[in-house]
């Protein structure tokens, strides 16, 4: 456990493009708000930009991006791009949902640290997370 | 006697829960003091426990429908003639999410869905290419589309109209249920008034002119899918279904001139037993409301009908062909359950778009259960089971509690409102998440008996060049088209919508004046507003 002078990482979790299944993104903002991080969800059919303003605006240090409709290959680099032109490219980008292996090699390439497809245990989450933020809450 | 033996035999220690998969306590065993005391229920006859025809499967089996759309209409109707030549009985759309959302394929917000999870229709130009050569006077067609849900349905009776077909010999079944989109599948545009009236007008429309469409299918299949248990996916299903039924009446139209129409389409999950026992409690506590709290008359309006589909959620990424085993125990509950339509799911639903041959596997699976099984042989095989006729009262039981709490709150729309349905669904799919990771339940390949290899599986992709040639096409609808008329049509809508008269016809004429979905959609915006949800985690 991190030194409680230590603010807990804050994340912003949120689902791009339009589709409305959003099972997976509030199951995940759950467990990673019972595992001590501060979760902030957007709900739905958020635009890169208004992901990257909120990430911003709440000096969220994490964003979780959630999509279902086969879109992924166009709006997880797209938030990537908008950290970029933000110069906020310090903020950790990771995603979900229905996404096949060779997509997920090209996401990482673009920028994406992690994809976590279904089936993947929440422990394993945040495992990743705590590794990725040794002393930041959870 | 027995309970003493049972009690002394050492028991299995594995932790695995013994409850049904939304958490019904089971007896390991049943027995004829479990069976409920009440008359004889026969199929055919009220209450339709035991199924709404009194010949069940010996007089027609149900029709093996697959859901299906991607791409280009051009590539789906492809898709279609293949699945029909393959012994297909009915078509069902799958739009992709600009078209579910009302949206043109060049709207901004469309980027990276065109033709993703389904087909992109843009105007009633894409609707006519989707059906070309398919005879809509033969076949019936189902369309899963909800907040537009009257423009698609126009853009058919438009097509149909082109091939010389009435709209009165029209058979097929329109998804157009708002209310589980604010409930669980969240693809709503307007807010709940104006929603309601355009479901309302369909209804109504469709009573005079397309008699023979079923005019909604009021959907649990999203609200499980997005993580409720089955008795929750039940209740809130039925609670949907009386609210349509008391905003028809209230629209002033007569119970037995609608109630047949109303369709209902159920999910098949993993938990054998209780998915039966929820399919036979649903005709009951139907017939029931419809005949003693509604009035109806005729007997057609008291028997619920129900399309199902296998569940997505059970599907796992990991050893994908276990799917296939899944998929058959689920559509075996469906034929118990005595469904009127099924959907099978492709086992590599859960890693993209369904290729040929696991669509075609899919649908083998129906015509074994249809054909080999014996399945189809007897009607209601189950009932009498001491097991499935106590878990059906339980299942009801349950649901009555549900129907009350909502009643207490106001309503369907005051509890849509109040966050109540939104939560109680992501807390049940959070406790199962949970009971996941406890290893309480086990999932063969994903918790437990993992292997450590690598799958390869086809998948099926979309061309990234569709995006801008679907783009392309539209331009060329709207070049082509006769612009004064559109721009009229749009106009008379729009004055219509903020009036009271029925809808559907200004739809139509807006959809024969070739007016995208997208300028529909907006006209209607300009009127009613859009709907955001509060995000309840």
């Amino acid at each position: 456990m991190a030194s409680t002078a230590v603010r807990p990482v804050r994340i912003i979790v949120a689902k791009v493009g339009l589709d409305g299944h959003d099972r997976g993104v509030k199951v995940v903002a759950r467990a990673l708000r019972d595992a001590g991080y501060e979760v902030i969800y957007t709900g739905l059919r958020q635009t890169p930009e208004m992901v990257v303003d909120a990430a911003l605006q709440e000096d969220a240090q994490v964003i979780g991006l959630s999509i279902h409709s086969g879109a992924h290959m166009t709006l997880f680099p797209a938030v990537v791009a908008e950290l970029k032109r933000r110069k906020a490219t310090d903020i950790v980008v990771f995603g979900g949902g229905i996404i096949p292996d060779d997509d997920i090699a090209t996401l990482k390439k673009q920028g994406v640290a992690e994809i976590f497809t279904p089936g993947t245990p929440l422990q394993d989450i945040v495992g990743w997370l705590r590794k990725r933020f040794p002393d930041g809450g959870g | 006697m027995w309970q003493e033996d049972f009690e002394s035999a050492p028991a299995r220690d594995d932790g695995v829960e013994t409850s049904t998969i939304s958490g019904i306590p089971l007896q390991p065993l049943y027995t004829k003091e479990d069976l409920p005391r009440r008359e004889e229920e026969l199929p055919g006859r009220f209450p339709y426990t035991r199924g709404i025809h009194p010949s069940g499967y010996r007089g027609r089996l149900w029709t093996m429908r697959q859901f299906s759309g991607f791409a280009t209409a051009e590539e789906t109707n492809r898709r279609y003639k293949y699945l029909l030549a393959n012994g297909q009985t009915g078509l069902s759309v799958a739009f992709d999410m600009p078209t579910l959302m009302g949206q043109d394929s060049d709207a901004p917000t469309s980027r990276g869905e065109v033709g993703h999870c389904g087909v992109a229709i843009d105007s009633l130009a894409d609707m006519e290419t989707l059906f070309s050569g398919i005879p809509l006077g033969e076949i019936t067609t189902s369309m899963t589309i909800n907040s537009p849900a009257a423009i698609l349905l126009c853009m058919y009776i438009a097509v149909a109209e082109k091939q010389g077909v009435p709209a009165a010999a029209l058979g097929g079944t329109l998804q157009n249920d708002i209310l589980k989109e604010f409930i669980a599948q969240k693809e709503f545009i307007f807010p709940p008034a104006p929603s309601m009236r355009l479901v309302v007008d369909s209804i109504e429309y469709c009573a005079k002119e397309v008699p023979k469409w079923n005019t909604i299918s009021i959907s649990g299949y999203h609200i499980r899918e997005a993580g409720s248990t089955a008795v929750q996916e039940l209740a809130f299903t039925l609670a949907d279904g009386m609210a349509y039924v008391d905003a028809c009446l209230e629209r002033g139209m007569h119970i037995d001139d609608f109630a047949p129409r109303l369709s209902f389409f159920f999910d098949a999950h993993i938990d054998f037993f209780e998915e039966i026992a929820k399919f036979r409690a649903a005709r009951r506590i139907w017939a029931r409301y419809m005949r003693e709290r509604y009035g109806a008359q005729q007997e057609r309006s008291w028997k619920l009908r129900f399309h199902t589909q296998t569940a997505g959620v059970s599907l796992t990424a990991q050893q994908p062909e276990l799917n296939i085993a899944r998929t058959a125990i689920e559509a075996m509950a469906a034929v118990l359950g005595g469904t009127q339509s099924l959907h099978t799911n492709a086992m590599d639903e859960v890693l993209g778009l369904p290729t040929d041959k696991a669509a075609r596997i899919a649908l083998r699976t129906q015509q074994m259960l249809a054909y080999e099984s014996g399945a189809a042989n007897t009607i209601d095989p189950l009932g009498g089971s001491y097991f499935v006729e106590a878990l059906t009262d339980e299942v009801e039981r349950e649901a009555e509690a549900y129907f009350r709490r909502i009643d207490e709150i106001g309503g369907v729309i005051p509890a849509i409102e109040a966050g109540f349905f939104q939560k109680e669904i992501a807390d049940a799919a959070f406790r199962y998440q949970q009971e996941l990771e406890q290893k309480r339940r086990l999932m063969v390949g994903v918790n437990e008996f993992m292997v450590d290899e690598d799958v390869p599986i086809d998948i099926l992709r979309i061309d990234p060049r569709l995006e801008s040639q679907q783009a392309e096409r539209l331009r060329e609808v709207r070049r082509k088209r006769d612009q004064a008329r559109c721009t009229n049509a749009l106009n008379s809508l729009r004055k219509a919508a903020a009036g009271t008269d029925n809808l559907m016809p200004y739809i139509l004429e807006s959809v024969r004046a070739y007016a995208t979905e997208g300028e529909i959609m907006q006209s209607l915006i300009d009127v009613f507003g859009i709907y955001t949800e509060k995000a309840v985690v």
